[in-house]
C-alpha cells in the first residue's frame, strides 16, 4: 500500500469510528441500500476497499454523492459495521479540502422550485459541501 | 403540561401546516409547546464523523436551552429530531466528543435532557387513549397509510423510537383517531432524501416505488412527518395525497382550520 493511502485509510477509521476488518462480505449492506445501482461502489465495497487501503478511487467516485444517509446498512449489517459511517468519512476527506465542495452556492437557483423545503437545501449543503 | 418546542427551519416557511396543527393538538390534549428561545437550525441531516463538533452545536444549544427550564425536548420535524436525538446520544456516549463540544460552552452539557419526536409525545406522555376520548370527527375506516422514511426509526440503536422492521406507532394513533391504518412493505424505505436537489431521476424511482406500494395496498391517503418526504413523495410520485400526521390528526380533533389563517 503507497503511504499516502496507508494514512488517509487510518484518518478515515478515525473520523468514522469504524474497522471495517469487522466485516464477514455477506453484502447484506449492498443488499438493503436504496441507492446500491447509483452507487459505482456499493457499500460493502467500500468497506472492503477501505480495510485493503485502496481509498483513490473512493474519493474520486460519485458514490460518495449518492448515499441517502438512510442507515438501512447501520441497522442491518449483522456484524455492527456501520457502513454509512465509512461513506461519511470518505466525503468529508474530499470536500473538506480546499475548494472541492461538490454543491457550490451558485448551483442552487437552476435547482429550485416552488414547494422545496428549506430542509432539502440544508442538508445537501451539509453532505455535500464545507 | 410543558415542554420545550423545536421547529426547525422548514417549519417556519414551507411546512407551516406541520407546525400548527402539531400546537393547536397538543393544546387539544393537555400539553402547551413552548418554543426554544432564538433556536438555531439543526442542519438537516446528522454528521455521524465523530470529528464534526461545529455542526452540532446547534442541537447542543437547544438540548441545555430545555435542560434549564427542566423539560423534555420535543420536535415534530423526523430530520430535526433525527440530528438532536443523535446529537444528544453523542454527547452521552461519546467523551472525547463531549469534551470538544463543552469548550464552547459556559455550562457543561451532560446529554440528560429527554428527547421526544411529537409521536413518542403523543404516545408516552399522553397516551393513545386520551387521544380517542379527544376525537370529535372520527375517520370513519379511511385506508391511511403511514409513512415513515429512514429518519424516525434508524439507527434503531440510537432512536429508539419502535421496532424499526415492524413500526405501530403511527398505525396506532391512525386507529385511535378512526382510520384503518394499511400496512405495506415501503413503509420504512427512503424516498430519496435530498439526493432530489442533484439527482430528481433518482428521488422520482426511490419515490415512485414508495407511493404505489401505498396505492397497491388500498390507501387513500399517506401521512408523513417528514417536509422532504412530502415533497419528494408529492413531486416525484403523485399516486396518493400526502398529509402531515398532524394534519390529520387536527382534522379528528376538530382543530383544522386554515393553518395560515
Ligand atoms: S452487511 Fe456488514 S458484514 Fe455484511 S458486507 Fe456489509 S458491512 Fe460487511
Ligand atoms: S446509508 Fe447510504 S450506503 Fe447505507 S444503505 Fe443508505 S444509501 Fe446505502
Amino acid at each position: 500500500m503507497h503511504n499516502s493511502n496507508k494514512k488517509l485509510q487510518q484518518e478515515i477509521i478515525r473520523i468514522s469510528g469504524v474497522n471495517p476488518k469487522k466485516c464477514m462480505r455477506c453484502g447484506k449492506c449492498t443488499a438493503t441500500c436504496p441507492a446500491f445501482d447509483e452507487m459505482e461502489y456499493h457499500p460493502h465495497q467500500f468497506v472492503a476497499m477501505v480495510e485493503d487501503g485502496d481509498i483513490e478511487p473512493l474519493l474520486k467516485s460519485e458514490s460518495l454523492y449518492r448515499c441517502l444517509t438512510c442507515f438501512a446498512c447501520v441497522d442491518r449489517c449483522p456484524r455492527n459495521v456501520e457502513p454509512a459511517k465509512l461513506v461519511e468519512a470518505v466525503r468529508l476527506t474530499v470536500i473538506r479540502q480546499k475548494d472541492a465542495n461538490h454543491l457550490k452556492a451558485d448551483d442552487i437557483p437552476a435547482m429550485l422550485d416552488e414547494d422545496i423545503p428549506q430542509q432539502a437545501l440544508v442538508s445537501a449543503f451539509r453532505k455535500y459541501a464545507k | 403540561m410543558k415542554v420545550s418546542y423545536f421547529p426547525g427551519c422548514t417549519l417556519k416557511n414551507k411546512a407551516k401546516q406541520l407546525d400548527v396543527y402539531a400546537r393547536r393538538c397538543a393544546e387539544v390534549l393537555g400539553i402547551t409547546l413552548e418554543e426554544i428561545e432564538a433556536w438555531q437550525c439543526c442542519g438537516g441531516v446528522f454528521t455521524t464523523a465523530n470529528d464534526e463538533v461545529a455542526t452540532k452545536l446547534s442541537s447542543v444549544r437547544a438540548l441545555q436551552a430545555a435542560q434549564e427550564k427542566d423539560q423534555a425536548l420535543v420536535t415534530v420535524c423526523s430530520a430535526c429530531h433525527n440530528v438532536i436525538k443523535q446529537t444528544n446520544h453523542a454527547m452521552q456516549t461519546n467523551a472525547s466528543f463531549a469534551d470538544k463540544v463543552n469548550r464552547y460552552n459556559d455550562t457543561p452539557y451532560d446529554g440528560s435532557t429527554a428527547v421526544y419526536h411529537y409521536l413518542e409525545m403523543l404516545r408516552d406522555l399522553v397516551g393513545v387513549d386520551k387521544i380517542k376520548e379527544k376525537v370529535v370527527n372520527p375517520l370513519k375506516g379511511e385506508k391511511i397509510a403511514a409513512y415513515y422514511g429512514c429518519l424516525l426509526l434508524r439507527p434503531n440503536s440510537v432512536m429508539r423510537m419502535d421496532d424499526p422492521e415492524n413500526p405501530s406507532i403511527m398505525e396506532d394513533i391512525i386507529r385511535a383517531i378512526g382510520g384503518t391504518p394499511v400496512i405495506y412493505p415501503y413503509r420504512n424505505e427512503c424516498c430519496g432524501g435530498y439526493v432530489v436537489m442533484e439527482s430528481p431521476e433518482f428521488a422520482k424511482k426511490k419515490s415512485n416505488a414508495v407511493t404505489e406500494s401505498a396505492a397497491s395496498f388500498g390507501a387513500s391517503r399517506m401521512v408523513t412527518a417528514c417536509p422532504l418526504c412530502k415533497y419528494n413523495l408529492e413531486k416525484n410520485a403523485p399516486a396518493v395525497p400526502v398529509v402531515y400526521f398532524t394534519e390529520l390528526l387536527a382534522e379528528a380533533l376538530g382543530v383544522k382550520e386554515d393553518a395560515n389563517a
